[in-house]
C-alpha cells in the first residue's frame, strides 16, 4: 500500500469495528477527499458517518468536539495544515483542555488528520509544517509517521486513544519515500519494506520512536519526510548515522533518544518546520539536558529557514541533500 | 494624505463608530426601545419554514402584559405550581448570586459573576428543556443548574476551590461542569460551546437519539467566528439544537452597536442562515419558556435548529472585577422598559390568585436562610487561599488520560522543590 490506501484502511477498519467513529471535513464524503484518503468510505459506512462539511475549520473542530463530549469518536480532517488556524482556538483552548478542566467529566476523543510538509511545490500555504505550535499545547499529542505500515498503526493508536490527537500526514510521502532528490526519478513505496501493510487490525503504539538505522558515528532525530532525506544523505556520505524515527513528537520516546546520543556523542536533528522557536529547538534543550557529558560536538539543527514557504526557491528552502550533507560534515568534523 | 485626496470634489468619508445613548451622569430615557404589545407575535407552527421568520425576528414574543397578566398564543398555560416554581427558583438565584458576590467580596473567592435581571433566561428553559438534554451555557446560566438541581453545595465548592470541588481546583470560580446535570463544562474562551452543541446535536441525531443539545452566548459574543460556524453547520445538517443569545445590552463596557445591534436585531441573524429565528422578552419568564419548548419542539420533529433572542438586561456589572458606572449611566438597571422578570411573574402570579407578598417575603427569607446554611457547609470545606484544598500532585492530573513521562518528572521536580523549600504546604 501506499501512504494514501494506509491511512483509508486503518480509517476503514477503525469504522468497521467501533460504530462512534466518524469522519468529517471539507470533501472527504461523496469525493472521498482531495488525496483519496477517504475514497470509498461513505459508499461504505453512510452518509452519517462519513460526511462533507461547510468550508470552516472553527466548525469542523468545534462540532468534532462536540461529538466527542457526547461519546463518539470523531476524526475530522484538515484538508491542508496550513488551514488549521482557523481551529486553533478550539484546539487549544477546547479539545486539548477539555479533560483538565472538567476533571474528566468531559473527553476529547478525537483526531484530526491533516496533511502537511513541503516539497510539493505548495508554496507558502500548501507546505507548512505547524507541529511546533501544537507540541507546545499541553493536553494534546502529536503524531507523524513516515510510512504507510506506521501511518496505518499509528492512525488506529491515535482513533482509539481518549485523548486529542493531531495525525500529520507527509503529504510528499504520500505516494512514494521522496529521499529529497527531487531531480531523480520519484520513488514508490512497493519497493520500500514500509509499504507492506497489513489490511487487518494492528497498532503502532502512540509514544515510541523507531531506530529505523543502528549506527554508531552520530545520532539523526528525524520524522515524516525527513526521515527518508536522513538516509538517503548518510548513504550517500557514507556515514555510520543511526537514525531515529520519532514518530510521536509528544508524547515523546526520551528513552530512546538519551540511550541513542550517550551511545554516539552526537546529535543532529532535521526537520522541515522553520528554526527558531520549532520542535527541533525542544529536542536540542532535551538532549543538551540528558546527554551533555557525552557530547562530542555542538547539536545541529537542520530545518527550514525562519521565512513563509516559498514557491520557486523550494528546493533552496527545503532541507535536502545538499543542507543536510554540509551540516553532517561539520558534525562530524573532529571525529 | 489627510484631507487632500486629488478628487477633492467628492465628500470625504466618516467611519462610524457606535456610541450608547447614555454614560456615566446622562438621564435615562429608554422611549426609543421598541416593545410591541404583549400577546402580538403570532405563535406559528413548529415546523414552519425557517423562510417565514421574518416578522417574528424583527418584533417580540411576549406573554406578560403590564398588569402581569398572561395573553396571546404564546401563553403556556403553566399550572400555577409550576409557575411558583418557577419564581422560586428564580429567587433563589438570585439568593446565590447575592450570597456569592458578597463572599469575593469578603475575600472568600477570587472571582464573581452574577445573573441579576437575567435569571428567566435560564430558569426558565431550564423547566421547559428535558432534564437529559445537554446544555452548553456561557458563564451566566448559573440558572440552568439551580431550575436542574444541582447542589448548591457543589456549586459554592467550586467557587471556593475547596477540598469539596469536584474540579479539582482547576478552574476559575462558575466555570462548573456537571455532566450528569446535563450542564456542559464551561470554558473562558466565548463561544467556542456554540459548534460544540451543534457537533453533540448532531451526534444525537446520527446515533438516533431523542435529546436535543441548547448552548447561550451573549449578544456580544455573536461577534465571534465561531457563532457563524455554529449556525452555518446547524442549519447544514438540521441539527437538533436551540441557540440562545441573551442580549443583556452590554459585553463588559461595550454596548450592543458593537456587535451589530445598531443595524437589525440578533434573532434577525437567524434568517440569513434559513435557521428558525424568535426574539424574545427575556424578562417574561413565560415567554421564555413558551420560546423554548416551542424550539425544543421543533428540533425534537427533526424541523431543524432554532435561535432565540433573549431581550433583557444586565442589571449590574459584567464581574466582581468590574465597576458599571464607569461607562453606563446609573439610571439604566431601574429604567429599563421591560423591568424585573422575578417581580413580573410574582405579579402574575398574584393576579391569578396563586400568591401573595407575604408568601414572596416569607420564601425570600427562607431562600436566603437556606443559602447562608449552604454557604456554612460549603465553607466546612475550605475557601480560597486558606491551605491547600488539592494535593500538590494533583496539579499534573487530568492533562491526558495517563500521564506521560513528562508529566511525572514535572511533577516529581515540583514536589522535590515543595519539599526543599521549607514552603508550609504540607504535601497531602
Amino acid at each position: 500500500m501506499n501512504m494514501i490506501q494506509a491511512i483509508n484502511s486503518a480509517l476503514d477498519v477503525c469504522m468497521g469495528r467501533d460504530a462512534d467513529v466518524m469522519v468529517m471535513g471539507e470533501d472527504v464524503g461523496y469525493f472521498g477527499g482531495v488525496f483519496r484518503a477517504t475514497a470509498g468510505l461513505q459508499a461504505k459506512y453512510g452518509k452519517t458517518r462519513v460526511f462533507d462539511t461547510p468550508i470552516t475549520e472553527i466548525g469542523i473542530m468545534g462540532v468534532a468536539i462536540g461529538m466527542g463530549a457526547y461519546g463518539l469518536r470523531p476524526v475530522p480532517e484538515i484538508q491542508f495544515a496550513d488551514y488549521i488556524y482557523p481551529a486553533l482556538d478550539q484546539l487549544v483552548s477546547e479539545a486539548a483542555r477539555l479533560r483538565y478542566r472538567s476533571a474528566g467529566e468531559f473527553t476529547s476523543p478525537i483526531t484530526i488528520r491533516s496533511p502537511y510538509g513541503g516539497g510539493i511545490f505548495g508554496g507558502q500555504t500548501h507546505s507548512q509544517s505547524p507541529e511546533g505550535i501544537f507540541t507546545h499545547v499541553s493536553g494534546m499529542k502529536t503524531v507523524i509517521p513516515s510510512t504507510p505500515y506506521d501511518a496505518k498503526g499509528l492512525l488506529i493508536a491515535a482513533i482509539e486513544d481518549n485523548d486529542p490527537v493531531l495525525f500529520l500526514e507527509p503529504k510528499r510521502i504520500y505516494n512514494g519515500p521522496f529521499n529529497g532528490h527531487w531531480d531523480r526519478p520519484a520513488e514508490n513505496w512497493s519497493k520500500h519494506p514500509g509499504g507492506e501493510v497489513p489490511t487487518g487490525y494492528y497498532r503502532v503504539d502512540l509514544g515510541k520512536a523507531k531506530v529505523v538505522r543502528p549506527g554508531e558515528a552520530l545520532t539523526i532525530l528525524a520524522y515524516g519526510t525527513m526521515v527518508h532525506v536522513c538516509a538517503q544523505v548518510i548513504a550517500d556520505e557514507g556515514v555510520d548515522a543511526e537514525i531515529i524515527d520519532l514518530r510521536t513528537l509528544v508524547p515523546l520516546d526520551i528513552e530512546t533518544i538519551e540511550a541513542s546520543v550517550k551511545k554516539t556523542g552526537r546529535c543532529m536533528i532535521v526537520h522541515e518546520a522553520t528554526r527558531t522557536s520549532g520542535f527541533g529547538a525542544e529536542l536540542s534543550a532535551l538532549v543538551q539536558e540528558r546527554c551533555f557529558y557525552h557530547l562530542e560536538a555542538p547539536i545541529e539543527r537542520v530545518t527550514g529557514f525562519d521565512t513563509p514557504y516559498p514557491h520557486s526557491l523550494e528546493w533552496a528552502y527545503f532541507p535536502g541533500p545538499v543542507r543536510i550533507g554540509q551540516a553532517l560534515k561539520k558534525i562530524m568534523k573532529d571525529a | 494624505m489627510a484631507g487632500e485626496h486629488p478628487r477633492a470634489n467628492l465628500q470625504p468619508l466618516r467611519l462610524h463608530v457606535p456610541e450608547p445613548k447614555f454614560r456615566p451622569g446622562d438621564p435615562v430615557d429608554f422611549v426609543g426601545v421598541d416593545i410591541p404589545p404583549a400577546g402580538a407575535a403570532r405563535r406559528p407552527d413548529t415546523a414552519e419554514s425557517a423562510h417565514d421568520f421574518t416578522d417574528l425576528a424583527y418584533t417580540m414574543v411576549r406573554v406578560l402584559d403590564e398588569d402581569g397578566r398572561a395573553v396571546g398564543p404564546w401563553d403556556p398555560k403553566l399550572s400555577p405550581d409550576m409557575l411558583r416554581r418557577m419564581l422560586r427558583n428564580m429567587a433563589l438565584l438570585r439568593a446565590f448570586d447575592e450570597r456569592m458576590f458578597r463572599a469575593q467580596r469578603q475575600g472568600k473567592t477570587s472571582f464573581y459573576m452574577k445573573a441579576t435581571g437575567e435569571e428567566a433566561v435560564a430558569i426558565a428553559a431550564a423547566q421547559a428543556l428535558d432534564a437529559d438534554d445537554m446544555c452548553f451555557p456561557s458563564y451566566r446560566q448559573q440558572g440552568l443548574l439551580i431550575a436542574r438541581g444541582y447542589p448548591l453545595v457543589e456549586m459554592m465548592n467550586q467557587i471556593y476551590s475547596n477540598t469539596g470541588d469536584k474540579l479539582q481546583g482547576k478552574q476559575l470560580p462558575i466555570m462548573y461542569s456537571a455532566r450528569d446535570f446535563g450542564f456542559f463544562s464551561i470554558s473562558g474562551n466565548l463561544t467556542t460551546q456554540y459548534p460544540q452543541a451543534v457537533g453533540w446535536a448532531m451526534a444525537s441525531a446520527a446515533k438516533g437519539d431523542t435529546r436535543i443539545a441548547a448552548t447561550w452566548c451573549g449578544e456580544g459574543s455573536t461577534a465571534e467566528g465561531d457563532f457563524h460556524s455554529a449556525c452555518t453547520f446547524a442549519s447544514v445538517y438540521r441539527a437538533p439544537v436551540i441557540f440562545n443569545v441573551v442580549n443583556n445590552q452590554w459585553a463588559i463596557s461595550s454596548f450592543s452597536g458593537f456587535a451589530g445591534a445598531e443595524s437589525t436585531t440578533f434573532a434577525a441573524r437567524a434568517i440569513g442562515y434559513g435557521i428558525a429565528g424568535l426574539r424574545v422578552d427575556g424578562n417574561d419568564a413565560l415567554a421564555v419558556y413558551a420560546a423554548t419548548l416551542w424550539a425544543a419542539e421543533r428540533a425534537r420533529t427533526n424541523a431543524g435548529p432554532t435561535l432565540i433572542e433573549h431581550f433583557t438586561y444586565r442589571a449590574e456589572g459584567h464581574s466582581t472585577s468590574d465597576d458599571p458606572t464607569q461607562y453606563r449611566s446609573a439610571g439604566e438597571p431601574t429604567a429599563w422598559p421591560l423591568g424585573d422578570p422575578i417581580a413580573r411573574l410574582k405579579q402574575h402570579l398574584i393576579v391569578i390568585g396563586e400568591w401573595d407578598e407575604e408568601r414572596h417575603a416569607a420564601q425570600d427569607r427562607e431562600l436566603a436562610e437556606y443559602v447562608r446554611a449552604q454557604q456554612k457547609d460549603a465553607e466546612k470545606n475550605g475557601i480560597l487561599g486558606h491551605g491547600l484544598h488539592q494535593p500538590l500532585d494533583s496539579l499534573f492530573d487530568g492533562v491526558f488520560e495517563e500521564m506521560p513521562w513528562h508529566l511525572r518528572e514535572q511533577q516529581a521536580q515540583m514536589i522535590a522543590e515543595e519539599e526543599a523549600s521549607g514552603r508550609p504546604w504540607a504535601r497531602k
